[in-house]
C-alpha cells in the first residue's frame, strides 16, 4: 500500500510561503515544477537557503542533491542574500563593444566590490547579466529594476550615488 | 535515454573497421564492438547504467557523415560503416585525456588507485604519455566524513557513474552534480559532508563503479584497491524485468 | 468560431478604430520603455482631447531603437505617417497640438532613409502597428484567420504541405527545413505529442525574439497552434528566458485572451482539436537554447544536453515526440498559411526563403531591429540600412551568429546574407544578431570575450567543452596580454579542432568558431601579440654572436 503523502510544514510561518505553495499546487506538486518553484522562492525571499531548499525538496518529493544541483546550475538563482541595492551591468556583445567593462571596473573600484559580489555593508550587489536585450541602449545597466542606457564615463556612479 | 525498442527487432548488418558484423538493431555501437573484442575507449559508459555520453572518448567516425558520434549512444544500422581507430580519432582521444588530466590533480604516483585506475589505463591504451596542456592546479577538497568511504574531488572526472548508480540502482539519489562548466562538482545531499547524509544507505555502489581514485573505501592504500561490481548485471536485469 | 464570424469581428473592430481622426502610436517595447516611453504615454493620454477624435495607442517595437522613444502619428486621409524620435514627455502637449497641422520639424524622424525603405516586413508586419496587449487589434490585422481557416477548411496534411512548399528553414540558427521537421513529428505514431517554442534567446547582442514576443505575441501563439494541428499535438510550452519579464507578462496575457475567445483550449472552432499552451521560465542558462537541454529544463532538471540521435521528433519531452521551433519560425507560419507556401517561396534566395529579422548593434549608426529579404548583401545592411560606422571611424568586422558565429572582415562585405553563404565563409546565420566593430576593437579581445562567454555557459557535461573552453580561454588571455608564444597559438588551434569535432552539443561544437574565424581573417593581430619564443630567440642570438665573431 502506498504511503500517504504528508504535506511538509514550511520552514517558518512567514506568509510568503503561501505564495510558494500556490506555485506548487498549480503544478500538482509535480517534480517538473522545481524551477518554477525555485523562481517563486527567490522572488519572495531574494535567495535560496538550505531550509527553503529542504522544504521544496520534500514538498515536491525530490532528492535534496537534485534540488541543490538545479539551484546551482542556473545563474539567476542565488544561495546568498543580495544587497539592499542591485546593479546589474549587461555584458552582452553590444555593451561589451561599447564599454561595459569600464562600467564594471568603475563600480568595483569605488565600492570595493568584485563582480558577482555584495559590498561588506550589504548595501550594493554588483552583478553581470548575459544580454538584457536592450542593445540599442548599449551600454545598459539595470539598477534596482530600472533600466539605464547609453551610459558614459561616471554616469553610472552618479546614478548609484542617488539611490544609495 | 534511448527509446525502448519495438518488440519485433530486426537484425542488421554493418561494418566496424572493415570487418562485417550483424547485430540486433537495438544494440549500440559500443556494445557490439566490445562483444567482439574491439576495445573502443570510454570512461563514462558502464554496462548496467543509463547512457550519459559525456566523456567523448568513445566517439567514432561513420562513413558518409560529417559529424562524429559517441558509440555509447548511437545504435547500429543497416549498411553502416564505422571506423573506431583512425588517426584523427586517436589524436582527439589523446587530447581529451590531456584535458582530463589537466582539469584536476591527477598525480598517479600518490593515488590510491594507482595501477587500478581506468583513467590511467586509458592513457596507456591511447598512448597519452605526457600532458602538454597546463594543469589548472585548482584545490579540491577531500571529504572523509563518512564512516566507510571517502571522496577525493581531486581525482574526480565527472563521469557521473556514482550519480547514476545511486539513483538508478540503489534508488537513494544521494549524489548529484552541482554548478556548471568547469565548476561542476559531485555532491551529496545539499552539498553537506557525506557523513551527515540522511539519504545515503552506505551501500558503497558508488565506490565500486568509480573509475578513478575519487571514491574509495576508508583505509585503502595503494595496492589494496579492489572493486567489486558483480552486483550490477544482476540488479540491472532484475530492474528491467520489473 | 467560423471564418465568417472572425472576418465579421475583424471588420467591426476596423470600423470602430477607423472612426478616430488621428492615431498616435507610442513604442512601448523594452528599449523605448527604458528611455521613458511609459511617462510619455501618460502625458500623451492626458493631453489628448476628449472624445474619440484622437486615439493614443501603445504598440510594439518600431525598429529604430537608438532613436527612442519613438512616436508615430497617422491621420485620416494622410497616407504617409509621421514619425517622431527622441520624444520626451514634455513634448506630449506639442504633439497633440500639432495634430491636423504641420509636422514638428525638431522631432521628426525621416522615414525616407534606407533604414525604413529597404525593409520588407512579414514577421514584424504588426510590430509597431498593433497594441500587443489587445487580441482584437491582432484580429483586425487578419490575426487568427490562418488558424480558423485551417481548422475548419483544411486537414493537417494540407497545412504541412504549405509549410513544406514555403521552403522555410529554422530561424533559431541551425537552418533545418521546418517542413521536414514537422513531417517527422507528424509521422510518429504516438498518442501524445508536444509543441515547444524556443524563446530562450541567449545570444548576447540579439533581441529579435524579444521584440516579436513583446510586439506581437498572438502571432507566436497562432503559429504554435497551427503547428500543433499539423503534427497532431495538443499541448505546447513556450520556454522564455526569465530576463524578459515584459515578454513573459504579454505572453501570459495573450494566452488568457486567446483562450477566452475560444482560439486556444478545448474544441477550438468547434472542431475536435484541443491545444493548451503553458509558459515556462528559464533561469539564466544559455545552453538551454539547445533543444535537448531546453527539454531537460522544461522537465525541471539541470539543463544539460544529451546526445542526438535520438532527436526530439522521436524522443522528446517526457519521452514523447516533440516539435521544437524558434519564435521567429513560428511567427512566419500564419502568413505562410494565409498567403500560401508559393508566395513565401518567391521571396529570398534559392535555398534560403523569405525574410530574416536582424538585430543591429555595436558600432553602427542605426542600432535596432530590421527585417530584410534573405540574400541581401551584407554591405547593404551595414552601410545603408545601418547607416555605417559612426564618429568617422573605420569599419573592421561584423560579427554574426553570436558566440557560435564568426567575424567577417571588409572583403566579405559583398556576401549575400543567407544560411549557406555565411557558413561557407566560416560564420553562421545564427538567430540574427549582427554586431559591428570598428578599428578600436582588438580581434583577439573579441575572441577572448566570446570564449569567456562559452566557458561560463558550458554546462559542464562533456569533457571537450568543459575543460577545452577553459583552456582555450586561458590561452587567449595569455596571448591577449602579450605573453603567448607560437607554441601557445599552435595548441590553441589544435584545441579548436578537438572541441569542434568531439563536443556533445552545438554549444561546444561551435564554441571555437569566433577564434577560428578571427584567426582566418585577422591572424596578424594574434601574431603581433606573440612573444618571440626562446628557441628562435636563442638561434637569433647565436647567429648574431657568430656574426660578431
Amino acid at each position: 500500500m502506498p504511503l500517504q503523502r504528508i504535506k511538509p510544514t514550511p520552514p517558518s510561518d512567514d506568509k510568503r510561503w503561501k505564495l510558494i505553495d500556490g506555485t506548487m499546487r498549480r503544478n500538482g506538486y509535480a517534480g517538473h515544477a522545481l524551477i518554477e518553484t525555485l523562481h517563486s522562492v527567490q522572488d519572495a525571499f531574494g535567495y535560496l537557503d538550505d531550509p527553503a531548499m529542504k522544504f521544496v525538496a520534500s514538498a515536491l518529493n525530490l532528492p535534496l542533491s537534485k534540488v541543490y544541483g538545479v539551484a546551482t546550475f542556473y545563474h539567476l538563482f542565488t544561495l546568498k542574500p543580495k544587497g539592499e541595492h542591485t546593479c546589474v551591468v549587461c555584458t552582452g556583445t553590444a555593451c561589451y563593444i561599447k564599454g561595459a567593462g569600464e562600467l564594471i571596473d568603475g563600480v568595483s573600484e569605488k565600492y570595493e566590490v568584485p563582480l558577482g559580489e555584495t559590498t561588506a555593508d550589504r548595501k550594493l550587489s554588483l552583478l553581470g547579466a548575459r544580454c538584457v536585450g536592450a542593445c540599442g541602449l548599449a551600454p545598459a545597466v539595470v539598477l534596482d529594476g530600472v533600466m539605464l542606457g547609453k551610459l558614459k564615463g561616471d554616469d553610472l556612479l552618479e546614478h548609484i550615488e542617488k539611490v544609495i | 535515454m534511448i527509446p525502448t525498442p519495438a518488440t519485433n527487432v530486426r537484425v542488421v548488418t554493418f561494418k566496424i573497421d572493415d570487418r562485417d558484423f550483424s547485430a540486433r538493431e537495438d544494440e549500440t555501437i559500443i556494445q557490439v564492438a566490445w562483444e567482439n573484442g574491439i576495445r573502443i575507449p570510454s570512461l563514462c559508459y558502464l554496462e548496467g547504467l543509463s547512457v550519459w555520453g559525456a566523456c567523448r572518448l568513445c566517439v567514432v567516425e561513420i562513413v558518409g557523415s560529417p559529424r562524429l558520434v559517441s558509440s555509447c549512444s548511437t545504435r547500429v544500422a543497416e549498411g553502416m560503416e564505422i571506423r573506431t581507430d583512425t588517426e584523427p580519432l586517436q589524436a582527439y582521444r589523446r587530447m581529451i585525456l590531456e584535458l582530463l588530466f589537466s582539469e584536476r590533480n591527477h598525480v598517479c604516483s600518490v593515488c590510491v588507485s594507482n595501477g587500478h585506475c581506468e583513467l590511467q589505463n586509458l592513457a596507456q591504451q591511447c598512448g597519452m604519455d605526457h600532458v602538454r596542456i597546463p594543469y589548472r592546479n585548482a584545490a579540491y577538497q577531500v571529504d572523509s566524513s563518512h564512516d566507510l568511504f571517502r571522496v577525493d574531488h581531486n581525482r574526480c572526472v565527472l563521469c557521473t557513474r556514482c550519480v547514476r548508480v545511486c539513483d538508478e540502482i540503489e534508488g537513494a539519489h544521494t549524489w548529484d552534480s552541482m554548478g556548471r562548466g568547469i565548476h561542476t562538482q559531485v555532491i551529496t545531499d545539499l552539498n553537506r559532508p557525506w557523513g551527515e547524509s540522511d539519504s545515503c544507505t552506505g551501500c558503497g555502489k558508488c565506490v565500486q563503479v568509480c573509475p578513478t581514485g575519487a571514491l574509495v573505501q576508508q583505509g585503502t592504500s595503494v595496492g589494496e584497491m579492489h572493486k567489486d561490481r558483480q552486483f550490477l548485471p544482476y540488479l540491472s536485469r532484475m530492474r528491467d524485468a520489473q | 468560431m467560423h471564418i465568417d464570424e472572425l472576418n465579421e469581428l475583424a471588420e467591426q473592430i476596423r470600423t470602430e478604430q477607423g472612426s478616430c481622426q488621428h492615431c498616435v502610436r507610442v513604442c512601448m517595447a523594452a528599449s523605448c520603455q527604458s528611455s521613458g516611453a511609459d511617462d510619455l504615454m501618460k502625458r500623451l493620454e492626458d493631453a489628448a482631447p476628449e472624445g474619440d477624435q484622437v486615439q493614443v495607442k501603445s504598440v510594439g517595437c518600431m525598429g529604430l531603437c537608438s532613436a527612442g522613444p519613438l512616436v508615430e502619428v497617422r491621420s485620416q486621409g494622410d497616407d504617409r505617417p509621421t514619425m517622431y524620435q527622441h520624444v520626451e514627455s514634455q513634448d506630449a502637449e506639442e504633439i497633440m497640438g500639432s495634430l491636423g497641422g504641420s509636422v514638428i520639424k525638431r522631432l521628426e524622424c525621416p522615414t525616407s532613409i534606407p533604414f525604413f525603405q529597404r525593409q520588407q516586413k512579414i514577421v514584424l508586419e504588426n510590430s509597431g502597428v498593433i497594441d500587443p496587449e489587445n487580441i482584437e487589434d491582432y484580429i483586425a490585422a487578419d490575426g487568427y484567420a490562418a488558424l480558423v481557416t485551417a481548422l475548419t477548411e483544411s486537414n493537417p496534411t494540407e497545412v504541412l504541405h504549405e509549410v513544406n512548399l514555403s521552403g522555410l528553414r529554422g530561424r533559431g540558427g541551425g537552418g533545418y527545413p521546418t517542413g521536414l521537421k514537422w513531417s517527422t513529428v507528424a509521422k510518429m505514431p504516438a498518442t501524445q505529442k508536444y509543441v515547444i517554442c524556443n524563446a530562450d534567446e541567449g545570444d548576447p547582442g540579439a533581441f529579435m525574439d524579444r521584440a516579436v514576443l513583446e510586439s506581437d505575441p498572438h502571432r507566436v501563439l497562432e503559429g504554435m497552434a497551427l503547428a500543433a494541428y499539423a503534427v497532431g499535438a495538443n499541448r505546447g510550452y513556450i520556454y522564455v528566458r526569465a530576463e524578459y519579464p515584459l515578454a513573459i507578462e504579454r505572453l501570459k496575457k495573450s494566452i488568457r485572451q486567446a483562450t477566452r475567445k475560444g482560439l486556444l483550449g478545448a474544441n477550438i472552432c468547434d472542431t475536435p482539436f484541443n491545444f493548451d499552451i503553458e509558459v515556462r521560465l528559464g533561469a539564466g542558462a544559455f545552453v538551454c537554447g539547445e533543444e535537448t537541454a531546453l527539454m531537460q529544463s522544461v522537465e525541471g532538471e539541470r539543463g544539460q544536453p544529451r546526445p542526438r540521435p535520438p532527436y526530439p521528433a522521436e524522443l522528446g519531452l517526457w519521452g514523447f515526440p516533440t516539435l521544437i521551433n524558434n519564435v521567429e519560425t513560428y511567427a512566419n507560419i500564419a502568413p505562410i498559411i494565409r498567403h500560401g507556401g508559393d508566395w513565401f517561396a518567391s521571396l529570398g534566395t534559392e535555398r534560403s526563403k523569405g525574410t530574416k529579422v536582424f538585430a543591429l548593434a555595436g558600432r553602427i549608426h542605426n542600432t535596432g531591429l530590421i527585417e530584410v529579404p534573405m540574400g541581401i548583401p551584407l554591405r547593404e545592411i551595414v552601410e545603408e540600412i545601418g547607416g555605417g560606422v559612426p564618429d568617422g571611424r573605420r569599419f573592421k568586422a561584423v560579427q554574426t551568429g553570436g558566440p557560435s558565429g564568426g567575424c567577417l572582415p571588409e572583403q566579405q562585405m559583398d556576401l549575400p546574407v543567407d544560411y549557406d553563404s555565411l557558413r561557407e565563409v566560416g560564420s553562421i546565420m545564427g538567430s540574427g544578431g549582427m554586431i559591428v566593430m570598428d578599428e578600436t576593437s582588438s580581434m583577439v579581445d573579441v575572441a577572448r570575450y566570446f570564449m569567456e562567454f562559452c566557458m561560463t555557459e558550458s554546462c559542464g557535461k562533456c569533457v571537450p567543452c568543459r575543460v577545452g573552453t577553459y583552456q582555450m580561454h586561458d590561452l587567449l588571455t595569455k596571448i591577449a596580454a602579450g605573453k603567448g608564444t607560437s607554441a601557445d597559438l599552435a595548441l590553441l588551434e589544435e584545441l579548436c579542432e578537438v572541441v569542434q569535432m568531439t563536443s556533445l552539443c552545438g554549444l561546444g561544437q561551435t564554441a571555437p568558431n569566433p577564434v577560428v574565424s578571427t584567426l582566418q581573417y585577422f591572424r596578424h593581430e594574434y601574431e603581433n601579440k606573440l612573444i618571440r619564443d626562446e628557441f628562435t630567440d636563442s638561434i637569433h642570438e647565436t647567429e648574431e654572436m657568430e656574426a660578431v665573431s
